[in-house]
């Protein structure tokens, strides 16, 4: 069962036609349906051309945030071999709302780490919707700590709605975990390329974010607040966030345009919820060309090249 | 001349144009309701001599009581792009900027300077939250850059005093970039072997808290500041509970290992200077040799007749 978003209603009416068809078919097969049908669909792939060509930024967030976009455990599944997730921050505890280990990369071994949503009701809330307690971002730094040792580059797959505002988050260091785990992925002396998957909310995305190469999904978002957020303190009323996530400028789009992401990962017609393997297929050629771009550079120019990328960050405005 | 031009008119003139008189000589601590006269306020740090309770100070207040005589030298930050998002909520962002700008006096929500305390050379940053409520944009990133900058060069330790409620929402993205930004400063420092000391006043929040105001090598906090990442609204509103007494305040953060100490504003100089002291390996200061700071009840009645700018609010960001 498909979930439609509200800009997908049009669509949802049609390829409920069609498929009511098919299975008028299937239950009487006398009747030939396939030719009407097959209308249908042409019709409905246009329409659904049409609305994903021109997103609206408050759009592309309700994308960016759909339940069936592939998650960082999809990515992983498909992307890496030999996956070994690895666990806890040595401290406290484990958080499962950020996963990662060792990996192979096209056979390259290397250390993933990404915030995972969770793809049904139990798995959101073990994984805490992808929203990371102080440990995620501890457990983050030891992986990192361990890639720079033996010479691993990391891969970080971002999707978060931010870091988890909780009373025992911020009792335990909230603000320092976020902020050492920005300080670690500058100090790397190994490459970090970064893909925002999904969801890119605020310091619990530059955590991990904080990247010598940084994609984005074509219709993800990457803020410094969530537009309801913005909204409702600039606005002093949250249901103005369409307005927000327009001023925000949180688009991929406007990010490449703003320098702070070095590429925009197409999306297949409709999103990546719509063809999942083609959508993750990308995301793994965008891992690989980013990885290739920094191939043979030496652990100082790494650090300095990451560097003066955000030193330099901004000087423009709209206009780099 | 006559009679009603030398004395009916300046008579009448003296009833309507009355001779300026400061409207701000009291100020009422928010605290406890204590009246306190400005003069008196000022000898005291802004702080109230009833219930010790730590008021704002602007950077230039700080600096003031701060440096050796009062003494410092600006230090230049490059300006950034206005505007960088062509931003607007209710109001256009640079609309935002003038009144805020009109209201304290200054550029922009951070100053940095360098001069001596107790004759230690150092290179010190202030936020303004009176500014858009100290909020780190572009302009904030690149004033803990040139203070990084300034303190490598002169190899002086860095002391930054904390205070925004978060991230600039109209800078957008690049408010958020300036998390790393700043950090690429605290590692030149790092670096170059030079301490980097963060005082932490009320409130710092958001952004601010998540990166350079929580990677010093020392963490000094004024009491009762409030210090967190997420505001306590946002977080009765998810947990959906009370938070309890003192919750993210200073001296709970000392009790939960974010903190070194927690100082009052009073002993705070004598403090920085000792400890600078001993992480640039320098000699004890000499009890008594210590230049007295600026004249702080001249600078109060300064502050009396200074504009007064719209309350600032708190942007929280999470």
């Amino acid at each position: 069962m498909t979930t439609y978003l509200d800009f997908e209603k049009p669509l949802s009416a049609i390829e409920g036609k069609a498929e009511e068809l098919r299975a008028m078919a299937r239950a009487n097969g006398e009747m030939d349906v396939e030719k009407e049908a097959a209308a249908l669909d042409r019709k409905a792939a246009d329409i659904l051309n049409d609305l994903y060509k021109n997103l609206s930024p408050w759009a592309k967030c309700q994308v960016a945030r759909h339940p069936e976009r592939p998650h960082c455990r999809d990515y992983v599944e498909a992307l890496f071999t030999e996956f070994t997730p690895l666990a806890g921050d040595r401290n406290f505890a484990d958080d499962l709302a950020v996963v990662g280990g060792l990996a192979r990369f096209e056979d390259r071994p290397v250390v993933v780490i990404g915030h995972e949503k969770g793809h049904d009701t139990t798995t959101r809330i073990e994984h805490n919707f992808g929203m990371a307690r102080p440990e995620g971002y501890r457990k983050a730094i030891r992986l990192m700590d361990l890639a720079d040792r033996f010479n691993m580059p990391v891969i970080s797959l971002v999707d978060t709605p931010g870091a988890y505002p909780g009373k025992g988050a911020e009792e335990r260091g909230q603000s320092e975990a976020i902020a050492r785990s920005t300080q670690r992925c500058l100090q790397l002396g190994v490459p970090l390329v970064s893909v925002i998957i999904g969801e890119g909310g605020s310091g619990g995305a530059v955590a991990f974010a904080t990247a010598s190469r940084l994609a984005m999904l074509e219709h993800s978002i990457y803020s410094v607040i969530s537009p309801e957020g913005c909204a409702s303190i600039l606005w002093r009323d949250a249901e103005k966030m369409r307005e927000a996530a327009e001023a925000l400028k949180l688009t991929a789009q406007d990010l490449k345009k703003l320098g702070v992401i070095d590429r925009i990962i197409p999306e297949p017609r409709g999103g990546a919820q719509r063809d999942r393997a083609a959508a993750i297929a990308n995301v793994g050629k965008a891992i690989g060309a980013m990885l290739g771009e920094m191939q043979g550079m030496d652990r100082t120019a790494v650090v300095q090249e990451r560097r003066k990328k955000f030193l330099k960050m901004g000087a423009k405005g709209l206009a780099a | 001349m006559n009679w009603i031009s030398n004395y009916v008119r300046p008579k009448i003139n003296s009833l309507f144009s009355r001779r300026e008189v400061p409207e701000n000589l009291w100020t009422k601590c928010p605290e406890c309701g204590t009246m306190l006269f400005h003069r008196e306020l000022a000898e005291n740090l802004n702080v109230c001599s009833n219930c010790q309770h730590h008021m704002p100070m602007t950077p230039r207040e700080r600096f003031a009581t701060l440096f050796d005589g009062g003494i410092y030298t600006e230090v230049e930050v490059p300006a950034p792009v206005a505007d960088p998002l062509q931003f607007r909520d209710q109001k256009k962002y640079p609309d935002r900027m003038k009144a805020a700008q009109k209201a304290t006096g200054e550029k922009e929500a951070m100053l940095v300077a360098e001069g001596e305390i107790g004759r230690t050379p150092i290179v010190a940053a202030c936020q303004d939250f009176s500014f858009m409520a100290g909020s780190m944009g572009m302009y904030v990133g690149n004033a803990i850059i040139a203070a990084a900058e300034r303190a490598v060069k002169l190899k002086r330790p860095l002391i930054l005093f904390s205070a925004a409620g978060g991230a600039r929402m109209q800078e957008g993205i690049l408010s958020l970039m300036q998390m790393p930004r700043t950090t690429v400063a605290v590692e030149m420092l790092r670096e170059a072997g030079l301490p980097y000391i963060v005082v932490l006043t009320h409130p710092t929040t958001g952004g601010v808290t998540a990166s350079y105001a929580m990677l010093g090598d020392i963490h000094i906090a004024e009491p009762n500041a409030l210090i967190c990442f997420a505001g306590p609204r946002v977080i009765e509103q998810t947990i959906r509970e009370k938070l309890p007494e003192g919750f993210q305040r200073a001296e709970y953060l000392l009790d939960h290992g974010m903190l070194d100490r927690v100082i009052a504003r009073a002993q705070m100089r004598g403090e920085l200077i000792t400890i600078v002291r001993m992480l640039m390996g320098l000699t004890p200061v000499v009890a008594g040799d210590l230049p007295p700071p600026a004249d702080v009840a001249s600078l109060a009645d300064q502050r009396a007749t200074a504009a007064t700018g719209e309350p600032a609010e708190i942007d929280e960001t999470s």
